[in-house]
């Protein structure tokens, strides 16, 4: 049972929490410590007890979207109808299907690059004051930098490929992955690294078990900004230079007056951040409970 | 009754501590000419106003801030850097939020390499002579601050430190769970004959729980006077503080913090 137990400390110090979905309100503090896991029936009630305000903002959108196109207050070349749009989307699925992955692919790889870049950057400016002075200009430049101006730079360098686009994506959604993470490695408490000092740690192992994890509550917050910006970079790499994804289909269907084509692809684009979103947010849910069960009831979807 | 170790020779060893800040206006002196030796399994409580350099004594006797002159040695080695032979509770209980309990125990384990089913093992000793028992999976959030000091000692405990330092631990705990705290920490003690070294602003906490009182005076931080305490060793916390002895040496270091307050 001790030796069971231990091995549970030795998983948490390695992703944090010590379990996926232990993150309840917890009000007062039960004799047992931590209060018992909803049922369920109690999770799948909270779940729909946190979707339907959304849910009737967006009815009450499309609704009114519905409204003013079938009564052609705005002609219907400007504005199409839903059921227009959603012919559209069925009729061109596949065609559409092919254009979406590409621009997800761009788009995840280009996140993926970016946390682990940010993430490395982030350390080196934390732990030392000399990358620190000497990044801190670069990554800054970097950001202030309008990366859609050098889109058409990165097509003369990198060609009509995906290279350019997961490029921007990079570049655009690395910014917010580097200071939030300098700020969560930052904001360790100095109590607890000279703590980590009279305990005869390594830096590695104080790294491993107190700042990084310290660290994953800002971290996690950049990396949701940073999905959204990714579909942005990747989505603008198109419009410069494509033969395929979304952004190129809308350069199309702009050009061809294809309201419906235009809408359909607009709401594929949303739907990538926002099917990222909450993959970053469910992963945050599972890698640190213990902070979502801190903020609860604050949360924004699903955990 | 107290458990006095075996070992010979003084525990911790100062002599003309001097700590000087320089900033780019001023130069403060924060520990003027400090010199004191502890004896293995003695608890000594220091007591002074804010500011007088407390802490900054107990964090050179630990390693991590070096001194501007002179000397100290901890089990008679000179400290250079860091000490592992040490526990060090703080102030705040400084605990990781996302571990529970007997983890936040076990951190001390795992940042040394202990070995684990020992560690564990000591864990349990521990959570159950705090009283912990029922809370081991309890995360710091869920836990009242009386409780969280209470991981932290055993945090402090878990590896047999030959020697503890408190830098005002029960300083953030309200009156009722500091008297109870107090108890604990001197049963503790004598459980485990570890050399105390306890910060305090508390004249009813330093006198009930040390072997000897040492006074110091505001900035620049110097030792005024040491006082012996002579109470039982096994203590009472009700018996003590009617004990007429208690009253006397509580009044004592009161006017002298008084005077030494009033003459700076």
């Amino acid at each position: 049972m001790t030796e069971n137990s231990l091995d549970t400390a030795g998983r948490q110090a390695a992703v944090g929490p010590d379990g996926p979905i232990s993150s309840t309100v917890a009000k007062a503090p039960p004799a047992g410590g931590r209060p018992p896991r909803p049922t369920l029936g109690r999770r799948v009630v909270v779940f729909a007890d946190s979707l339907w305000r959304p849910a009737l903002v967006l009815a009450v959108f499309f609704a009114a979207w519905w409204f003013v196109a079938a009564r052609e207050y705005v002609p219907n070349y400007l504005v199409p109808t839903p059921g227009q749009v959603w012919e559209t989307m069925t009729t061109q699925w596949s065609e559409l299907a092919r254009h979406t992955l590409v621009t997800l692919y761009e788009t995840v790889l280009g996140f993926v690059l970016a946390a682990a870049l940010g993430l490395v950057t982030a350390v080196a400016i934390a732990y030392s004051r000399t990358l620190d002075k000497a990044l801190y200009p670069i990554v800054l430049f970097a950001q202030v930098i309008p990366k859609i101006a050098i889109a058409p730079l990165l097509v003369v360098w990198f060609g009509l490929g995906l290279t350019p686009k997961i490029i921007l994506a990079v570049l655009i959604a690395f910014f917010p992955v580097v200071i939030s993470g300098v700020a969560g490695l930052r904001s360790t408490d100095p109590e607890l690294l000279d703590l980590a000092a009279t305990m005869g740690a390594g830096p590695w192992r104080t790294f491993r078990k107190i700042r990084f994890p310290n660290a994953l509550p800002h971290l996690m917050a950049g990396l949701k900004v940073a999905v959204t910006l990714a579909v942005v970079g990747a989505v603008v790499g198109e419009f410069v230079g494509a033969s395929e994804g979304l952004g190129y289909v809308l350069l199309l269907a702009n050009g061809n007056l294809d309201a419906p084509l235009l809408f359909a692809d607009l709401i594929l684009m949303s739907a990538i951040g926002i099917v990222l979103f909450v993959l970053v947010e469910i992963a945050e849910a599972l890698l640190i409970p213990w902070h979502a069960s801190r903020r609860a009831g604050v949360s924004l979807t699903t955990s | 009754m107290t458990a006095a170790p075996a070992a010979t020779g003084t525990a911790i060893g100062m002599s003309g501590l001097t700590v000087r800040f320089t900033t780019r206006r001023s130069q403060t002196t924060a520990l003027d000419d400090v010199s004191l030796d502890i004896e293995p399994g003695e608890f000594v409580t220091i007591v002074g106003p804010s500011g007088c350099g407390k802490s900054t004594l107990l964090k050179i006797v630990a390693g991590l801030v070096k001194p501007t002159s002179g000397e100290v040695s901890l089990l008679e080695r000179p400290v250079r850097g860091p000490q592992k032979e040490i526990g060090f509770v703080f102030q705040k209980a400084a605990l990781l939020e996302w571990r529970g309990a007997r983890a936040n125990i076990l951190l001390q384990a795992e940042m040394r390499g202990m070995d684990r089913t020992q560690a564990a093992r000591r864990a349990d000793e521990l959570i159950e002579m705090t009283g912990l028992t029922g809370f081991e999976k309890a995360l710091p959030h869920e836990l009242s601050g009386g409780m969280q000091q209470r991981v932290a000692l055993c945090r402090a405990l878990l590896h047999s430190p030959p020697v503890l330092l408190m830098d005002e631990p029960f300083g953030a705990l309200d009156a009722l769970t500091r008297e109870q705290m107090n108890a604990e920490l001197h049963r503790i003690w004598r459980e485990t004959g570890t050399t105390v070294v306890l910060v305090t602003h508390s004249i009813a906490e330093a006198v009930f729980l040390g072997t000897r009182v040492v006074v110091m005076s505001p900035r620049p931080g110097r030792i005024i006077r040491t006082f012996p305490v002579e109470l039982p060793a096994h203590r009472d916390y009700a018996q003590v503080m009617s004990d007429p002895r208690f009253d006397r040496l509580a009044t004592d270091l009161r006017g002298l913090l008084g005077s030494a307050a009033a003459n700076h």
